[in-house]
């Protein structure tokens, strides 16, 4: 089995009165990509940010690429990590938002070499050249000095992939990366995800795409009022699922 | 335009409307235009009729001091009083934006309480506590809480009226422009600092790189009214004697009680760097403009080369 990128156990989390997540418990090894669906409210896209702390959790722990979320160990006791602790942490771990949140007073290539440049100081040249890759991958080459106004959505979310991995992340986060897309727009956003997945990068998908969840994923969670309701091969799960939740639910979606 | 078509055979319809008309310009009444000009124009005539004819508005005085050299220094001390009251205003404000913005309840209710001070109490009432600090503190000291002092100087020597001036301008521009950053800050779509936040930029980045850049487009026209205000308000300097524009003037008159013609050639002065002000605003906004489709409003002095202009294009269209 491959190494563990992420372990997630007993994961909770309020807002105010509301218990959002409910004692989720995952763990993501190496090269797998793992797609979550369920309603909207579920705790899908909270329980993603967790992972790289955009919320904090107040229940259970999970540790990613070796070390807990938000915490460290010293001398037997558990401290509060600083802002830049978190920040490092982050370094490693690629996320893909909704809603693009490309740095709209930038052009795509300063997009793309912002993070690599000004937090791991690499050599801007360096960084340029691998920025025109990723852009060249990402099937943008020719976009690199144009700006993200002048992009469509689905051009923009892939810029927004190529930013992410420009910083060599060991792990990529989608928050449903295709939910504000035009619906003729999707198929170039999961083309490219589905590129990312062959080449081996752990990920993990918050979508609505069942058929890219059914096809790219290795599993399968389905997620409800806060509780991973049912986990396992995306076939499997889509084809017979065990629990009513889920019969519900696919049945509206497929 | 649109005339030289001639009608054409299907022009008119059954239904009576011909539409080879239709294509014209609109013919449109301007009677009533014409008569409020009028009438603007004939007050506009009374006003610069006075002013032309009132010996007591003394023009050859007005001019002579308009280009004297003591108020040409006056007008230098203003731009620097203007100039410095901004810098430490923005400096304070940007402060006390973020100070607000805290997640320290304690420093956010005390840059909070601070703003309500500076911005409540008038700031000529400002200019005269500063200008009597030494009544309250005579002496400045700096040291240790209750221990040593290392040097201790005469409030007096220490605030002098450029200081004064400069701590009461600037301390109450900054509340003001606390308001201005924070409004700016906040414009900024949470969605960016996240992403920011996700790609592990330490905080200062996220609001040096990413926020501020982006907060830019609303912070810079209203620095921009201020920027005009302040060069006004330091005006109110004149009551701490510090010789800036205005006090020069009155300087003047009181020796030689030509009054009005001094007022009137140091209001030219504050006119005519107003103007050119306004004019630079404009670029500026322009410029944190780019690829949005915002329109500036243009002051008057572009506004007016802006008119010309489109009046000179339309017509030679019509030719």
């Amino acid at each position: 089995m491959n190494e563990v990128v992420v372990e997630a156990r007993d994961v909770n989390k309020h807002y105010g009165p509301l218990h959002v997540l409910k004692g989720i418990d995952l763990t993501i090894h190496r090269g797998e990509v793992t797609c979550i669906i369920g309603p909207s409210g579920s705790g899908k896209s909270t329980f993603l940010r967790c992972i790289n702390q955009l919320e904090t959790l107040d229940g259970g722990y999970i540790i990613v690429n070796g070390s807990p979320v938000g915490v460290k160990i010293k001398n037997g006791r558990v401290h509060a990590q600083t802002h830049n602790e978190v920040a490092r942490s982050r370094e490693q771990v690629g996320m893909v938002f909704q809603g693009f949140n490309l740095f709209p007073h930038m052009t795509v290539l300063q997009n793309i070499c912002e993070a690599p440049v000004r937090v791991k100081k690499e050599d801007r040249r360096v960084v340029r050249e691998r920025a025109l890759k990723l852009l060249d991958r990402v099937g943008l080459a020719a976009k690199a000095g144009a700006y993200p106004s002048a992009l469509s959505g689905g051009q923009q979310q892939r810029v927004a992939i190529a930013r992410a991995l420009a910083m060599e992340p060991r792990l990529m986060l989608f928050d449903e990366p295709t939910s504000a897309l035009d619906p003729e727009l999707v198929g170039e956003v999961l083309d490219v995800m589905r590129d990312l997945a062959g080449a081996g990068m752990t990920m993990v998908v918050v979508t609505h795409e069942i058929g890219f969840a059914r096809e790219v994923g290795d599993h399968l969670i389905f997620m409800d009022d806060g509780h991973v309701v049912e986990h396992g091969k995306p076939r499997a799960v889509l084809e017979s699922p065990q629990h009513e939740r889920t019969k519900q639910f696919l049945a509206k979606v497929l | 335009m649109g005339t030289t078509r001639g009608p054409r055979p299907e022009a008119i319809v059954a239904d009576g409307i011909d539409r080879s008309l239709l294509g014209q310009q609109p013919h449109r009444r301007h009677g009533l235009q014409w008569f409020s000009a009028a009438v603007v124009l004939f007050l506009v005539f009374l006003v610069a009729y006075s002013l032309a004819t009132n010996p007591r508005y003394e023009w050859g005085v007005v001019f002579g001091w308009f280009t004297s050299e003591r108020l040409f220094t006056g007008l230098l001390r203003t731009l620097q009083l203007t100039v410095i009251a901004m810098a430490v205003g923005i400096v304070v404000g940007v402060i006390l934006a973020l100070a607000r913005l805290s997640h320290n309840i304690v420093v956010a209710a005390v840059a909070a309480f601070f703003v309500w001070i500076f911005r409540g109490v008038p700031v000529f009432v400002q200019l005269l506590f500063w200008g009597f600090i030494a009544a309250i503190y005579p002496r400045i000291t700096m040291g240790v809480p209750f221990g040593p002092e290392f040097f201790s100087v005469s409030a007096n020597d220490l605030i002098t009226p450029f200081a004064a001036a400069i701590l009461g301008l600037g301390l109450n521009e900054g509340a003001y422009m606390s308001e201005i950053v924070r409004a700016g800050l906040l414009s900024v779509n949470r969605g960016q600092t996240e992403a920011a936040n996700a790609l592990g930029m330490r905080r200062f980045t996220v609001l040096w790189r990413i926020v501020l850049p982006q907060a830019m487009k609303i912070i810079i026209p209203p620095t921009g009214n201020q920027t005009i205000n302040m060069l006004k308000t330091t005006s109110l300097v004149s009551v701490l004697a510090f010789p800036e524009l205005l006090y020069s003037a009155q300087l003047v008159y009181s020796a030689n009680f030509k009054t009005i013609p001094l007022l009137i050639a140091a209001s030219l002065w504050y006119l005519l760097v107003t103007s050119v002000l306004s004019t630079g605003q404009y670029f500026i906004e322009r410029h944190y403009n780019r690829g949005s489709v915002k329109i500036v409003r243009a002051g008057p002095i572009v506004g007016l080369v802006k008119m010309i202009r489109t009046r000179r294009a339309a017509q030679e269209v019509q030719r």
